[in-house]
């Protein structure tokens, strides 16, 4: 990141993935709404929005076009110089270059030009990104900040999350709007194939079983439904009970140990719980809670509970007091972990699913939907009950350190004076103190 | 007469030396056995203390408690008990003697702390109770001292004084009664009774008016509640040369308890005998002297009256005169200083009042 003048920056972003087919590159950088989803899987944004609004926020603030280079590990590196036409909801092609890639480099590189203010906004920057290190522990972060620092956040593991399985939506969180956009291109001649072809885990059976529910024939043809019978449908799918519950496959959770990796990585704590909840569902949207406890080491003490929140893997660092976290954290009586503010710990909470319940269009805040809570909660309770363990552990056995330097200190005086009175060689305590380790060993 | 005492506190030295050097003993062979190491003493527990009427003292029960290193709440005072023998042991062996006071900042030099005195002192007792003998006899005395006048020739027996002998007319403030009169041979007297007296101020009256050649008298100042190398000097006083004993304290139930700790003890050392001088004679002044010597008065305050009903039930007190003395205070709700007698001149008290009352104490039985 560069400050080219006051409050206007040049962001450089490289990362060295899988690269953009060239084709692509001026839709996916400069068009709104590029991806159609008709299939669903947890990725980290969900309409492709924000790169788009970044470049959008640039090219208004600025007046300076994008450049994006890709190469997805070809003889060719493209670069192209791009802007958006507002108007159009289409990109402006204002120039395109080929390059020889020698180096078979895949990935893709965005400059982009911003108008900000980098000094006021440093803290959640620096914060976001050390946050975002700790849930992709698998990834390397530098960065060099307009000051010319550079912060770099290195890997720590190798392996990285399984990929998510692309799946059905499921019926329970069908909306009109979607129905609409899958009879569109459907090429199934009767319901009961709709219901199985389109949508999660349903078979024959329940599909039957549905339609009877619903009061629709079998071998109704979908594009001839009205638009009342659509809305009818997507009510009945809604309140029908029978279908399977959603699967977890289409999520791409962190795993406790990756969670776990990340947690020590950049907090560096004395001790980490993590536990990762079985996966769950609200309204036909599969998710996953995953959480953490991070206790001691380098984890400052504060007045009020420190609390980190993921959600797809992205750090929410606004908001907090309007998140369903931040709200049961505070509900939790930590007395009964043993812990008062004014301790060092830490909570984490990452939650994963194909649809975030995101409370308001911002994104920063999860909202309180009763199944998403009780995962939450009672994964915190999981992980405070493993501190809790831990701390009484550490406790104990300081106590054990105190009580056995106690008797090291004593035995023997009382064994050096004893000989002194009777005249005879001192005794010797170490078989006595030995005895009392052994006690405290079993 | 002479001779006997010497004889006894060598002999008693000698046993105090044993009984430390067993303890030690026991202690070492426990450990080489591979045991903590412990010890069983008797309880100084409340309910471990009964009155013994045939001694007419307070005395401690069969109850034990046991010590043990192996517990981590015994541990500390169980060590600082160890040293107090060896550091007493030192003492007796050197014929050195030590304060209370002294015991505390000695144990700084061993790397033995103390958080305070009390402390300190509390192992002491548990030397006692350990022992079955009073700290005096492993050498350490209180801080306070009293005092003694009279014709009475003593010979030392500690270490430089060795067959001195010193006459306790020979100062006229009186002799502080310290370890060294404590351990010292009475040679003679011509002495027939002992005067004890709470105040030091009618203690220097008695010898300016020479009570203890009018009386025949070997004066003791008490210096309130007499300290037990006190009680132990008057003890001997008592029994080796037969002496009878008076004690004069205030009219309240505090001197009148003063007299009691002299005669029968208190229940704080219920743990050492020998310190008791059962036949010595509370000789005033009473709640019947008030009214009878027309003595300026005071009224009885509250803890006054609430100390008077704790006697009334104590067993000491069982003896008629206490229990009718008693009943006055409560009656007259009255109480005086031994000074009042100064409101009828500075030698009222031994022209009129000491002659009348040892005429008739020397007739009360208990």
């Amino acid at each position: 990141m560069n400050e080219k003048s006051e409050n206007l920056y040049v962001i450089r972003i490289e990362d060295n993935g899988s690269g953009i087919p060239a084709d692509f590159v001026p839709l996916a950088f400069c068009q709104f709404l590029f991806s159609s989803k008709y299939k669903l899987k947890q990725s980290r944004g969900t309409f492709g929005l924000g790169g788009t609004m970044t470049i959008l926020y640039g090219q208004i603030t600025t007046n300076k076009p994008v450049k994006v280079i890709s190469s997805t590990g070809t003889s060719k590196i493209y670069e192209y110089t791009l802007m958006i036409d507002i108007e159009r909801n289409r990109p402006v092609i204002l120039d395109r270059r080929v390059r020889e890639n020698e180096n078979k480099w895949h990935g893709t590189i965005v400059e982009v030009y911003v108008e900000g203010d980098y000094y006021k906004a440093m803290p959640k920057i620096l914060e976001y990104l050390r946050q975002t290190a700790i849930v992709n522990p698998y990834a390397s972060i530098t960065f060099v900040d307009p000051r010319g620092r550079l912060y770099k956040f290195e890997r720590t593991v190798s392996v990285l999350p399984p990929q998510p399985k692309e799946t059905l939506p499921h019926p329970h969180g069908i909306d009109v709007e979607t129905m609409y956009r899958i009879i569109r291109v459907t090429s199934c001649k009767t319901l009961l194939d709709f219901m199985q072809k389109h949508f999660h885990r349903v078979g024959k059976s329940i599909a039957k079983n549905f339609l009877r529910f619903a009061g629709f024939p079998e071998d109704a043809d979908p594009k001839k439904l009205k638009p009342e019978e659509i809305v009818n449908l997507v009510q009945a799918m809604k309140s029908f009970e029978e279908f399977l519950p959603p699967d977890a496959g289409c999520l791409s959770p962190l795993g406790e140990n990756l969670l776990k990796a990340g947690v020590l990585k950049e907090l560096e704590p004395e001790f980490v719980a993590v536990s990762q909840r079985k996966p769950s569902a609200y309204s036909g949207h599969p998710f996953i809670i995953e959480v953490g406890i991070a206790y001691g080491g380098k984890i400052p003490t504060s007045e009020d509970i420190l609390l980190y929140r993921f959600a797809n893997k992205i750090p929410l660092v606004y908001d907090e007091s309007g998140d369903v976290s931040w709200k049961i954290v505070k509900s939790i009586n930590w007395r009964n972990y043993g812990l008062t503010s004014g301790m060092p710990f830490a909570v984490l909470v990452h939650i994963c699913s194909t649809k975030i319940p995101w409370k308001t269009v911002g994104k920063e805040m999860i909202a309180d939907r009763p199944e998403v809570s009780r995962e939450i909660l009672n994964g915190i309770r999981e992980v405070a009950r493993q501190l809790d363990i831990y701390l009484s552990k550490k406790e104990k056995a300081k106590r054990e350190k105190a009580r056995l330097s106690i008797f090291a200190k004593y035995l023997p005086k009382i064994a050096e004076f004893s000989a002194k009175l009777a005249s005879r060689d001192t005794p010797n305590v170490d078989e006595l103190l030995r005895r009392l380790r052994r006690l405290e060993g079993g | 007469m002479k001779g006997g005492s010497a004889m006894k506190s060598r002999e008693k030295r000698k046993d105090v030396l044993l009984k430390l050097e067993k303890f030690g003993r026991e202690l070492c062979e426990q450990i080489e056995k591979g045991s903590f190491p412990h010890i069983t003493m008797p309880s100084r527990s409340i309910e471990n203390i009964f009155y013994n009427p045939d001694l007419r003292q307070y005395v401690l029960g069969n109850k034990t408690v046991r010590r043990s290193a192996g517990n981590i709440r015994h541990l500390r005072p169980f060590t600082h008990l160890v040293w107090m023998a060896y550091f007493t042991h030192e003492l007796t062996t050197n014929q050195k003697t030590s304060t209370l006071r002294d015991v505390f900042y000695s144990a700084q030099a061993y790397d033995i702390s103390f958080q305070d005195q009390d402390e300190s002192d509390s192992i002491i007792t548990d030397l006692e109770t350990v022992l079955g003998y009073t700290r005096e006899d492993f050498n350490v005395f209180p801080e306070e001292s009293s005092a003694v006048f009279g014709d009475l020739t003593i010979e030392y027996t500690v270490p430089n004084y060795e067959g001195k002998r010193l006459n306790l007319t020979s100062h006229p403030d009186g002799v502080m009664i310290g370890p060294a009169l404590t351990s010292a041979d009475f040679v003679e007297t011509s002495a027939d009774k002992v005067i004890a007296i709470e105040k030091g101020g009618l203690f220097t009256r008695f010898i300016e008016e020479r009570v203890h050649e009018k009386f025949n008298a070997i004066l003791v100042f008490l210096r309130g509640q007499a300290p037990r190398s006190t009680r132990y000097f008057i003890r001997r006083l008592n029994q080796e040369l037969g002496l009878p004993v008076y004690i004069f304290t205030d009219a309240d139930p505090w001197g009148m308890h003063i007299a009691m700790v002299i005669i029968s003890g208190s229940a704080n050392a219920a743990h050492v005998k020998e310190l008791t001088t059962p036949d010595a004679k509370w000789a005033g002044v009473w709640a019947s002297d008030i009214v009878n010597y027309k003595l300026p008065n005071d009224k009885l305050e509250d803890v006054d009256i609430k100390r008077l009903h704790e006697l009334m039930r104590d067993p000491r007190y069982k003896g008629e005169i206490w229990q009718r003395e008693i009943n006055l205070f409560m009656k007259n709700q009255r109480k005086c200083e031994l000074e009042a007698f100064s409101r009828y001149g500075l030698t009222h008290i031994v022209d009129a009042y000491l002659p009348q009352r040892l005429k008739e104490v020397g007739d009360y039985g208990e």
